[in-house]
């Protein structure tokens, strides 16, 4: 990223013609950029006197901060928690592809898996800054192994873990080490757990619940202790009940930090959770939900048998399953699919559905200030979506790095 | 003086701003010959550069050798502050037309030595030309710019402190909360306006009908600072029907009649732009017929 007299000197691009997401409303205004970065025009005209050098008209479209993925487990084929010798490839190739989704930042995600696994792949997915070669790595996000066996879904039972005396150091001999590491998921109620979501929390590492059978007050707990996120809410963890809510009633626990509250993914997918769910959790904390496409490497690849993990799971259309099972595997709709069916679904306002997948999840990672927004001095990662939402181009850094057929010239 | 009345607002606006867009058109600006427009701010002019924006969106009307000068800014106020100056003129002007950034001028109510600020803002209009066009406003207490009540009328660009009427009309823009309202303001000063070749006032609305009256009906008096362009050679008052409220029937009957419009300066010479002044068509309800409108008439 250039700064100073660097910048300075760089081209100012005008977007014109176009709405863009600002301060939580869509409004009929230029977006302008230089160096990377989003520029105030106010500022470029009163202090360095300049107008722009380009003017691009955006034919009316909505101009959106990019989106923020922080579940993603692979996809066209490429599966994150594989040991490979050249994991940076699949990485590379699924940033390059998600740019179509309109996601710009991302989380490589990687299921329950043996510590040859990690020590393996972890050093290979270093963070990067996204470009026309694919969206940005913000670091790993490592669901599991520390997780429930009774909820652990699609994760292999053999290589679940539960936290041994020294769990921090338990944890850091299972990783290989934290470097990469960008969000854990683990289950609270497992034995020694306090000290880890403290000592990740003190790292800067995001802890999220998930996979998981705690109840409430467990679940406060962890919060307390420093967790800020719930791994896909409603699946594997316990049912909402109306005398334990579980995991479910963070949302509207009065029991987080003060001036806290609790972020929590949602796979709007429109199989992972019934529809009449995501309204319910939307209603109840419609500022912490944030889309996640939990997507698995048949992201992008058609019908048939393919790898997650340590084990097979079939595809079939827009669902995908543990193979020879009815337990679900993650999913296969692309994030801005999720954004069209999460507006659909709620009946929210564009600029909502919008913020879940960029705002929140960049909120989440305390990165509000470069990611996730369109506000002056932030990363000009955004992109250019038609009224139905579709992604019409995608920008990062200011420059063009997706754009779709009938747009090109 | 010229006193033109339409209507409603929007028909007041889009009056003056077909005559200032007809005035730089016929003006013919160009590399080595500028434009220049004094500018006011406040809630009376949007409507008109709503319109200019129109027409320069229109591909109609440029600004490229134009240069504009505002009347004034607050002391004190941050410039991106959302109620300066600078950003109600970005906002509601700058941004959407074709000027260049080096030709808006605008004083710096955060300069070091604000007197110097005044003293280099005239002397910018003088390297400028002088003023083609000072379009500005009234206020209730009849002041132009920031020139209060009491402010000579022989004034330059300076400091002024603002009048508790001001202030408290001001109020409304800060959140109701009078501590935040800036007491200080640089504005041009009422000679300085004078100095302009031409001069347009917009007044709109009834709460300004009695400062009207007192700038045009009664004598010219510091009190009410816009009485000194009575002694301006040409001034249009460009306001609708609820700032006459005050005026004499006569006086209005007067500007109204058809055989009483004073002559339509600028359109001499038969050259037709989109927006002449002089198409009835464009303006309904100005109560003008078109046989009145071919005749070239004398300035009154």
């Amino acid at each position: 990223m250039r700064g100073g007299q660097g910048a300075a000197r760089a081209p100012v691009i005008q977007f014109t013609n176009c709405r863009i997401l600002r301060g939580g409303a869509l409004l009929r205004e230029d977006l302008w950029v230089r160096g990377g970065r989003i520029l105030d025009p106010e500022k470029l005209f009163f202090e360095e006197r300049r107008v722009a050098d380009e003017q691009r008209d955006c034919g009316g479209c909505i101009l959106a901060p990019g989106f923020i993925d922080v579940q993603i487990n692979g996809g066209f084929g490429v599966d994150f928690s594989q040991a490979s010798e050249d994991v940076g490839s699949g990485v590379a190739l699924v940033a390059r592809r998600i740019l179509s989704h309109g996601v710009t930042s991302f989380c490589p995600t990687l299921v329950t898996s043996p510590l040859e696994v990690y020590h393996k792949v972890l050093p290979q997915i270093p963070v990067k800054s996204g470009g026309p070669h694919g969206a940005g790595v913000l670091g790993v996000h490592l669901e599991g192994p520390f997780i429930s066996r009774e909820k652990r879904g699609a994760h292999p039972e053999a290589h679940l873990r539960s936290f041994e005396a020294d769990a921090f150091q338990d944890l850091l001999a299972t990783y290989g080490g934290l470097d990469n590491v960008r969000i854990v998921t683990l289950a609270p109620e497992l034995g020694h757990s306090h000290e880890v979501i403290r000592a990740l929390t003190a790292l800067g590492i995001c802890v999220s619940l998930g996979h998981s059978v705690a109840d409430l007050g467990t679940a406060e707990e962890a919060v307390q202790s420093g967790a800020t996120f719930i791994t896909h809410l409603f699946n594997a963890m316990l049912p909402f009940h109306h005398r334990d809510p579980g995991i479910v009633g963070l949302l509207t626990s009065d029991r987080l930090p003060a001036g806290r509250h609790i972020f929590y993914g949602m796979i709007a997918d429109g199989i992972h959770t019934n529809p009449a769910a995501l309204r319910i959790a939307h209603r109840a904390h419609p500022k912490g939900l944030v889309l996640v496409t939990d997507a698995v490497p048949a992201l992008g690849l058609g019908n048939g048998r393919h790898t997650l993990g340590q084990q097979e799971v079939e595809v079939d259309g827009l669902t995908a399953y543990v193979a020879g099972t009815s337990t679900l595997s993650g999913s296969i709709a692309p994030m801005d699919t999720c954004v069209r069916h999460f507006l659909q679904a709620t009946g929210c306002s564009v600029e909502c559905a919008l913020e879940a997948a960029s705002l929140h999840p960049a909120q989440l990672l305390g990165l509000e200030k470069r990611k996730g927004t369109l506000d002056f001095g932030a990363d000009a990662d955004f992109v250019v979506l038609d009224d139905s939402l579709h992604v019409r181009a995608t920008y990062i850094s200011g420059e063009l790095v997706w754009q779709a057929e009938e747009a090109r010239p | 003086m010229r006193l033109v009345i339409l209507d409603n607002y929007d028909l007041a606006s889009e009056w003056a701003a077909k005559y200032i867009c007809n005035r730089i058109i016929q003006f013919r600006p160009g590399q080595d010959r500028y434009f220049t427009l004094g500018l006011p701010t406040g809630s009376t002019p949007l409507g008109c550069y709503k319109k200019l924006i129109e027409y320069h969106k229109n591909g109609d009307l440029s600004f490229k050798y134009v240069k504009t000068f505002n009347m004034d800014e607050y002391v004190g106020l941050p410039r991106n502050h959302p109620e300066s100056y600078h950003s109600y003129m970005w906002n509601n002007f700058f941004k959407h037309i074709d000027i260049d950034p080096n030709n808006a001028h605008i004083l710096d109510g955060n300069a070091t030595d604000l007197q110097a600020e005044c003293d280099a803002f005239e002397k910018k209009i003088k390297e400028a030309g002088g003023i083609d066009l000072f379009v500005g406003g009234i206020g209730p207490d009849g002041h132009i710019a920031f020139n209060e009540p009491g402010s000579s009328l022989v004034s330059r660009t300076r400091l002024k402190t603002l009048a508790m009427d001001t202030i408290l009309a001001n109020a409304k823009y800060f959140d109701g909360d009078l501590s935040k309202v800036p007491t200080m303001a640089l504005t041009v000063g009422v000679g300085t306006v004078m100095d302009a070749r031409e001069v347009m006032i917009l007044i709109t609305g009834a709460h300004k009908a009695f400062a009207l009256y007192k700038a045009i009906e009664e004598g010219v008096n510091h009190m009410w600072t816009v009485s000194a362009f009575q002694q301006h050679p040409r001034t249009i008052f460009v306001c609708d029907e609820d700032a006459t409220l005050e005026l004499r029937v006569k006086t209005v009957k007067y500007f109204k009649e058809p055989l009483c419009i004073g002559g339509f300066p600028g359109v001499s010479d038969g050259k037709e732009s989109a927006y002449n002044v002089g198409d009835p068509g464009s303006i309904p309800g100005s109560g003008r017929s078109s046989g009145e409108r071919k005749t070239k008439q004398s300035e009154r």
